[in-house]
């Protein structure tokens, strides 16, 4: 992954547009954060291989970025995005990575299931 | 003193969990000649250290945990690694029956004397809990006669208080170097603070020491 060029990610969301797609999606501060701060209240999503598909795919933000796609029936949106990859199977992986390098949120899109 | 076993039956949920508490008994073990089976539920595909810069991503992440598994286990000299199949962060939403029916398939097959996995109650993340309670069911079918020991890590902020002090202390320092090869092959996990740590353990930190050199656990108490 690499860090998000918001231009080229922007490009990539129009390529995916009126596509049925897969979608992964995960928010998350760790199993560990309320063990390690009790004064933490810890909440987070996951989603793999929900079918999806869109008809409007915005990049926002100066970084970290915001992604937002409009389905004919409703919205999905992640924030806190800052590396991103096409990767060898046309998968568009964007990740959202904290001060330390770990990983925040995830959201990916596939024209074919994720295993 | 580690005592021999007939056979050990490990069973966590995550790759890596048997690296910090337990990897220096598994190694002693393994070195005197008692067999261990560590069987792992999952490839750990939601961990958050992707390398900083990443190396990884959320999708090559459990390709690259299983590796550091296998790194693991072969720095212990577990031959039998069993990698079973589930999605890390999701074990306490299975069936926890079948769950356990699983671990009482394995324990038939091993007939292990002694089985290492999580206290339920005080061992923090969910996969950890869930594990624990589906061992400790599937090994409570077994008359009391013919159960395995079952030793337990724990290590929520109220393990000490409610069970007390863990009951088997094994000095590992034998095998230390053995212990830190396993910690090492998780490098995903492990490499932003291994480094530190063997700094520490070169300058003689006392608590790196006692951390490195010394694994505890506590006997599973049984209701019945
Ligand atoms: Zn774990």
């Amino acid at each position: 992954m690499q860090p998000i060029e918001k231009q080229k990610v922007q490009e990539l969301l129009k390529q995916f547009v009126n596509q049925d797609l897969y979608i992964h999606l995960e928010t998350t501060n760790g199993a560990y954060a309320t063990h390690r701060d009790a004064s933490f209240f810890n909440a987070g999503a996951f989603i793999r291989n929900a079918k999806i598909r869109y008809e409007i795919g915005t990049i926002a933000g100066d970084g970290p970025f915001r992604v937002g796609l409009k389905m004919d029936s409703g919205w999905v949106y992640g924030e806190g995005l800052t590396h991103f990859e096409l990767d060898e199977k046309g998968r568009l992986l964007m990740a959202g990575l904290d001060h330390q390098g770990r990983l925040a949120i995830a959201f990916e899109l596939s024209k074919t299931p994720f295993e | 003193m580690i005592e021999s076993e007939r056979h050990v039956l490990v069973i966590f949920p995550h790759p890596d969990d048997e690296a910090f508490g337990v990897s220096g008994t598994i190694a002693t073990l393994i070195k005197n000649g008692t067999p261990v089976t560590y069987a792992c539920l999952t490839l750990g595909q939601m961990g958050r250290n992707l390398g900083n810069p990443p190396f990884a991503t959320r999708e090559t992440l459990p390709l690259i945990r299983k590796k550091e598994l296998q790194d693991a286990a072969a720095a212990m000299g577990i031959k039998d690694l069993r990698m079973l199949g589930f999605h890390d962060k999701t074990v306490e939403f299975e069936d926890e029956e079948k769950l356990a029916d699983l671990f009482s398939e394995m324990i038939a097959e091993l007939n292990p004397s002694l089985v290492i996995t999580f206290y339920p109650g005080y061992s923090v993340h969910p996969d950890h809990e869930a594990t624990g309670r589906a061992v400790i069911r599937s090994i409570g079918r077994l008359d009391k006669s013919v159960r395995p020991k079952v030793h337990c890590v724990a290590f929520s902020n109220n393990c000490e208080e409610e069970l007390g002090k863990p009951d088997i202390v094994h000095d590992i320092s034998a095998v230390a170097e053995q212990k830190l090869a396993t910690m090492r092959a998780h490098r995903s996990q492990t490499a932003l603070f291994m480094e530190d740590m063997e700094n520490r353990a070169a300058a003689k930190d006392p608590e790196t020491l006692d951390r490195l050199h010394f694994e505890r656990f506590w006997t599973y108490q049984w209701n019945d």
